[in-house]
């Protein structure tokens, strides 16, 4: 059954656009990250136009990452306070965000940049995971178990100003730091079209050194604010959010979330992340060679 | 003989009923034609439906036209939809990666072109006729001012516009039927795509002689959202912000119930 979407001017299968959700939302409740690195490419193979796909899954992020806080927050794996200053950055990354998206498009250049900055990001953050996941998977099978050493790697960041405590994660560190992770993951979510989980979960773990328990459920209630500030941002700036679109993804997603959510509580930490990195890796590869390969036709259409 | 068309725009009928709708309309046309005799203008036309509207089912249109000519000829209709402006880009290889590295604007291009015949364009109609009417994608102003580009430059840019919009099915190549129904009568039709560009379009029907034009018919032809699509669209780009907080609260709503169904079940 086809369904007009009103805002991306196309007309696409309704079941499709279920199963899409389902899929990416089990996933996304699976590893804890929005999903939105793996449905923005989706929605533009399907055929939404790029800008719309960026900020209708911005949108669409924004109730997956409810319906996932709340497992979360039951279990109390939400640090607030720490959640409230990635927050902060994040609001001002992606206000800068959506200004400079909507500047590479006026360029032409923003499917690129969308690209690379998957390629880039995704690239480096999915083999990390992948690397540690098999180190961690292999150490376990020679030992019998893990022997945790020190709780994470002491570098300069660790010698920044304005040191806080944050007692949910056990942590002394510079409110610089998640301020600037926060800032950083904004930019990139208002441009990708992410919540920016995919940054955010493996920097807070090694960076911030958060315990891995906390990470989730404080990436998420990070992502929620700062996917809705993108959200606003879109839909007053560029018009671009496509309601119809959003609410048929995330019914799928919002299912698929909570099925997620259940199967990555019984997995290990360690397959979770190497199964993660698997993934990124894979859509990475894929958008890497498209942007190798000599496209069919050099000349693309664009309106006005 | 009256074949049975089954056009979308009949939906709201049973199929049984959309072909005596057709068969009607031709009686009535041929009507017309007779009690009219030699006074008539030489071509009449109308189409199977005035307004083709966008709604939440919407995958494309099929449009039927039906017309007359009371003395031997040929016919070409054009349909043609608003211009508009089209941005070309071109991508190159810059590192190993390929990107966008030139563009070309394109201004006031119709965004839909769809051409039907009785035969070869080239053969029914002189070149002059064609160029003044802007009959054939030669004459419907996609040439390049030469401050832009010339020459082959020029050229490879228009191809690529033309290339890319027939690709989308903006623009239809020019073989489509025109089928007579005895010796006056004639139908044809063009289909529009799901991703059918809105605006008032214009379908004229010429009937040419020795590749003259004898007679015209301009008759005009609405393509816009209607209902709940045309409403949304219209709230997103005249209040924003507030259609932006709208979605906020959906998704923040649709969450939570998700999460309240699966506590419970």
């Amino acid at each position: 059954m086809q369904i007009y979407l009103p805002i991306a001017e196309i007309s696409v299968d309704i079941i499709l656009l279920l199963a899409m959700g389902g899929g990416v939302g089990l996933l996304s409740g699976i590893f804890g990250v929005g999903g939105g690195f793996l449905m923005t490419p989706i929605l533009i193979f399907v055929g939404v136009p790029p800008a719309v796909a960026v900020a209708t899954q911005a949108n669409n992020v924004i109730a997956s990452s409810v319906s996932g806080v709340f497992a979360h927050w039951k279990r109390g794996n939400v640090d607030f306070l720490m959640g409230w200053i990635l927050l902060i950055g994040g609001f001002i990354g992606s206000t800068l965000g959506v200004g400079l998206f909507t500047f590479l498009k006026s360029l032409g250049q923003i499917d690129l940049v969308i690209n690379l900055s998957y390629v880039v990001f995704l690239g480096t953050i999915g083999l990390l995971m992948m690397l540690e996941g098999i180190k961690a998977v292999f150490r376990r099978r020679k030992s019998g178990g893990v022997s945790r050493g020190k709780l994470h790697e002491h570098n300069w960041f660790h010698g920044l100003p304005l040191k806080m405590r944050f007692r949910k994660s056990r942590l002394y560190i510079s409110a610089l730091l998640p301020l600037g992770i926060g800032f950083f993951v904004g930019v990139l979510s208002a441009i990708m079209g992410v919540g920016g989980g995919f940054i955010l979960v493996p920097a807070m773990i090694y960076m911030l050194g958060m315990p891995t328990a906390m990470v989730i459920g404080t990436s998420l209630f990070q992502i929620i604010f700062v996917a809705a500030n993108v959200t606003f941002l879109q839909a007053a700036q560029n018009q671009t959010v496509d309601v119809v679109l959003a609410l048929l993804l995330l019914v799928g997603s919002v299912l698929g979330a909570q099925v997620g959510t259940r199967i990555g509580a019984k997995m290990q930490g360690d397959w979770l992340r190497l199964l993660l990195g698997i993934l990124v890796v894979m859509v990475c590869g894929k958008l890497f060679l498209d942007l190798l390969i000599e496209p069919a036709d050099l000349y693309v259409l664009e309106m006005v | 003989m009256i074949t049975c068309a089954t056009s979308r725009r009949y939906r709201l009928f049973p199929d049984n009923k959309a072909c005596s709708l057709n068969a009607l309309l031709m009686i009535v046309l041929s009507f017309l034609f007779v009690l009219s005799g030699k006074e008539t203008k030489a071509i009449e036309a109308d189409l199977s439906s005035h307004l083709v509207a966008i709604t939440a089912g919407f995958s494309g249109d099929r449009i039927l036209l039906f017309g007359s000519i009371n003395s031997p000829g040929e016919v070409i209709v054009v349909v043609r939809g608003p211009d508009t402006d089209f941005k070309v880009q071109r991508k190159g290889q810059v590192a190993g990666i390929w990107m966008n590295t030139a563009s070309m604007k394109f201004e006031s291009v119709p965004s839909f072109y769809s051409i039907a015949s009785t035969g070869p364009i080239e053969e029914i109609s002189s070149s002059a006729t064609r160029a003044l009417n802007a009959i054939g994608f030669d004459n419907i102003g996609l040439e390049l001012p030469v401050t832009k580009a010339a020459g082959k430059l020029a050229d490879s840019w228009k191809k690529a516009l033309l290339r890319n919009l027939l690709r989308s099915g903006n623009y239809q190549l020019e073989n489509a039927e025109i089928v007579f129904l005895g010796e006056h009568l004639f139908r044809t039709e063009f289909e529009l795509p799901a991703n059918v560009p809105t605006g008032t379009y214009s379908v004229s029907v010429y009937h040419l002689r020795d590749g003259q034009i004898i007679d015209a018919r301009t008759t005009p032809l609405t393509v816009s959202k209607i209902g709940a699509e045309a409403e949304i669209y219209d709230y997103a780009h005249l209040h924003g912000a507030m259609y932006g907080i709208i979605a906020i609260v959906i998704a923040l709503v649709s969450g939570w119930i998700g999460h309240l169904i699966f506590r419970k079940g």
